[in-house]
């Protein structure tokens, strides 16, 4: 099972909470994350990435095990720790503004 | 004893206020969908109690809900907005070229005879429209393809299709207008499209008397007279008589022209209200008082309408979604600002007094009159 955090506005969005574990088939990639999010909440589809493209949104990104993970290749392995559901897969919206 | 719903669209979320038709208590319903951008939200014709709101934010894009209890409770509902085929280029704001890109939907426009057809206006300047109630959404490519596209240029607040305008008394006509473009028509249900801006003159553009590249703020009509066309236009109030074919200026004895909201009255067709605000560059009313104007005589005859508006240190705005009438008896009024007021005439203008005073900044406001 993998740990997912998502922001508050996408969890209002959804109607659940910030943080969720779902069932993620490797390989465990951050598209495969990112499907997995989508599948589960199918009102997030388009706010996170482009629904043609698959493109990260400008303002959102992507980090995990502190690191930030967003512009790594959608289909690069995660880190061990993500796949084991020791620590989250985060998706935050950028700090943009005050 | 019938009822008005108002629906307003602010910053930060959506409010619906409502009333018996006295129109002096108030009801209000809100946050829904808190945080995020409420560009406009609209009811039916065909099922009042059916809403679309469009709903979105910087950081995660565009989200459409709809609403099947009257905004009691919300769905999203299908939010890819594809253009057809490869989207090519207008112009940027220095006449370069610039790549057409979905940034969100300005409008929602409810057919007049079916609650699951919606056409909606969004930036980058398109017209989509579902048939489905929000399912799937298809560009009716028609318009940004009839040949003035790459001639577009976005206004300060982006390349909206802003207006779109249905009459039961000219089924397959739709009107649209675009910032900074202009107004175009299609008689054959958006299939087919021409630009309407004969008589427009814009001192902001190369060539004053172009076919397209005015910056149309808003155009209003009343539903039971197609032809008659009421538009306030960056700078200038105009008027046509031939269902936009030519305009002529009716601005009148308004103390200022700029403004962004017209509309017209709901009993009576030659009665138009505007909110004059100071100038392009100063967005607030002049001398800090906030006054509508009514014409009677469908324009260049104007009275400012004050009683219960604010008439020192006023400097918000009113936006070009953000005025709306009612259809009750005594047709009702309403205007929503920058400062989070929401005003109401009960009088057709006569008397104002405050809804409601600290919303977040008012983006849209439409009002249902329910049974």
């Amino acid at each position: 099972m993998i740990r997912v955090m998502i922001p508050a506005p996408l969890a209002t969005l959804a109607r659940t909470a910030t943080e969720a574990m779902l069932d993620v088939p490797p390989p465990v990639t951050q598209r495969t994350v990112l499907d997995a999010i989508e599948a589960r909440w199918p009102a997030l589809r388009g706010t996170m990435r482009d629904q043609a493209s698959g493109k990260r949104r400008a303002l959102v990104r992507f980090y995990a095990c502190g690191e930030d993970l967003s512009h790594e290749p959608p289909d690069a392995p995660l880190p061990e720790a993500v796949a084991s559901g020791r620590e989250p897969y985060i998706v935050l919206g950028a700090i943009a503004g005050g | 004893m019938s009822r008005v719903r108002v629906l307003v669209g602010t910053r930060k979320g959506a409010f619906i206020l409502t009333s018996n038709e006295r129109r002096k208590r108030w009801a209000v319903s809100g946050p829904h969908f808190p945080g995020w951008e409420i560009y406009h939200l609209k009811g039916s014709p065909a099922d009042p109690d059916r809403l679309y709101a469009s709903q979105s934010s910087n950081w995660f894009g565009q989200v459409m809900q709809r609403s099947d209890d009257g905004g009691k409770t919300w769905a999203p509902a299908g939010n890819a907005f594809a253009y057809d085929g490869v989207p090519g280029t207008h112009q940027w704001y220095d006449g370069t070229p610039h790549p057409w890109e979905f940034k969100r939907v300005w409008h929602v426009e409810p057919s007049l005879t079916d609650p699951d057809t919606v056409y909606a206006g969004v930036e980058d300047a398109a017209l989509f429209r579902t048939t489905d109630g929000g399912k799937t959404w298809h560009e009716l490519p028609g318009l940004r393809g009839h040949g003035s596209g790459p001639q577009w240029t976005p206004g300060a607040g982006g390349m909206g299709l802003h207006t779109i305008l249905l009459s039961p008394a000219e089924p397959g006509r739709i009107v649209t207008a675009i910032s900074a473009a202009g107004t175009f028509r299609s008689d054959d249900e958006g299939v087919t499209w021409r630009p309407i801006n004969r008589g427009l003159k814009s001192q902001y553009i190369p060539d004053p008397e172009a076919e397209v590249g005015h910056c149309v703020h808003r155009v209003a009509m009343h539903p039971s007279r197609p032809s008659v066309l009421f538009m306030q236009k960056h700078w200038d109030v105009m008027r046509s008589d031939d269902g936009g074919e030519s305009w002529r200026e009716i601005s009148g004895n308004l103390p200022t022209d700029f403004g962004f909201a017209i509309d017209v009255h709901a009993h009576d067709p030659e009665t138009v209200y505007v909110v004059p605000i100071k100038s392009d560059a100063e967005h607030y009313p002049l001398d800090g008082k906030l006054r509508v104007y009514r014409s009677r005589t469908g324009g260049n005859d104007w009275e400012a309408l004050s009683d219960g508006l604010p008439q020192r240190n006023c400097y918000v705005n009113v936006l070009r979604e953000a005025m709306a009438v009612d259809a009750l008896e005594s047709c009702g009024i309403y205007f929503g600002t920058t400062g989070g007021q929401v005003y109401v005439s009960a009088d057709s203008g006569d008397h104002w007094s405050a809804i409601a005073r600290d919303l977040p900044a008012v983006l849209s406001v439409e009002v249902q009159t329910l049974p």
